[in-house]
């Protein structure tokens, strides 16, 4: 891309945004603006796709509320984005979990966890 | 005189605003613009400033063009514009016209030609529906029927065919002002603009800006 746009959106990139991948559980804290008061927000679960590059970057996270799927857009480097909590680990195979969208249930939720993956690698 | 200078149009990108709200906006490397000349009812019949933007070679300037740049004390510039004012303008040759000008203006308008799209049929040209693209159609793309018969006996003048499209001088109204940068020779305005990345464009205060304020 252009150096002189890199220049311009460099200073709106926050650093601290690459702690999460595809796959993982995540709490999103948000701040919400209501009149005057802002206060924060949290959306937790699970990282199913992240696109783009530098301050176009989102990402998709999808939880099961009150048995509705409720998927939810970020972009990245968003200013409304307080802090990513990574909850839980994955192992995918796919950089998209699109597929999460056809479960029901239990399944719906259901990734490979990290710790889980490992320790029954390990035994083998 | 409603400040006018010249730029080039870098690209398209997003940025956070102060609501924290992602916005598209055109990156237009705009200025500095020397005035090159100064025009007045009494001395050419009008009102005008004529600025320049842009470098240009010694070598493939012509000498009375390296002349009329070396009047105003300017170096040579490659684009030059004429900007017509109501009352005879402040201005003199030789000052430089910057985007800093622009602060404080919520919105601009910005003129720039299009991009060239050749010989474009009329679905592309003018947005005709088309017809239907199988079950026996052969009506697929043609623009219809181009008129009458005996009356009037020929086709009416203006009627839309195919034809070159595109590579027209356009002009978008009342677009907001995001960020100006004074040091960069930048000016951040939210939306589109017309022409391709690197063509010239004409930034301009909105002149409907004293209604929409």
């Amino acid at each position: 891309m252009n150096s002189i746009i890199n220049e311009i959106t460099a200073d709106q990139l926050k650093d601290d945004r690459s702690n999460f991948k595809v796959g993982d559980g995540v709490r999103v804290h948000t701040r919400v603006r209501e009149g005057n008061k802002e206060r924060i927000q949290v959306f937790a679960g699970i990282v199913i796709a992240r696109k783009g590059s530098g301050i176009h970057e989102t990402f998709t996270v999808r939880r099961i509320s009150f048995g509705e799927g409720v998927e939810r857009v970020f972009p990245v480097h968003s200013p409304n984005i307080e802090k990513i909590e990574v909850d839980r680990e994955s192992v995918t195979m796919r950089a998209r979990m699109y597929y999460l969208r056809d479960r029901i249930g239990k399944a719906a939720n259901k990734v490979k966890e990290k710790r889980l993956y490992e320790a029954t690698k390990a035994a083998k | 005189m409603n400040t006018t200078i010249i730029g080039k149009k870098i690209g398209m990108t997003q940025i956070f605003n102060e609501e924290n709200e992602l916005v598209p906006v055109t990156v237009i490397e705009a200025g500095p613009c020397p005035v090159l000349q100064v025009k007045t009812q009494e001395t050419d019949g009008y009102n005008a400033v004529q600025i320049g933007f842009g470098s240009r070679k010694e070598k493939n300037t012509s000498k009375a063009m390296q002349g009329h740049f070396k009047k105003a004390g300017a170096s040579i510039c490659s684009q030059l514009t004429e900007v017509r004012c109501e009352e005879a303008p402040e201005v003199q040759a030789g000052e430089q016209l910057t985007v800093a000008a622009f602060e404080g203006v919520a919105k601009v308008d910005i003129i720039g030609d299009t991009k060239g799209r050749g010989f474009q049929g009329v679905v592309k040209r003018y947005g005709f529906a088309g017809g239907p693209a199988s079950h026996g159609s052969m009506f697929h793309r043609r623009g219809g029927s181009y008129g009458n018969c005996q009356w009037p006996g020929h086709v009416w003048p203006g009627k839309k065919m195919p034809g070159r499209f595109g590579n027209h001088r356009r002009t978008v109204q009342n677009l907001k002002v995001v960020k100006i940068d004074a040091e960069k020779n930048l000016i951040l305005v939210k939306g589109s603009i017309p022409g391709a990345n690197g063509s010239t464009v004409l930034v301009r205060g909105s002149i409907k800006r004293k209604k929409s304020a």
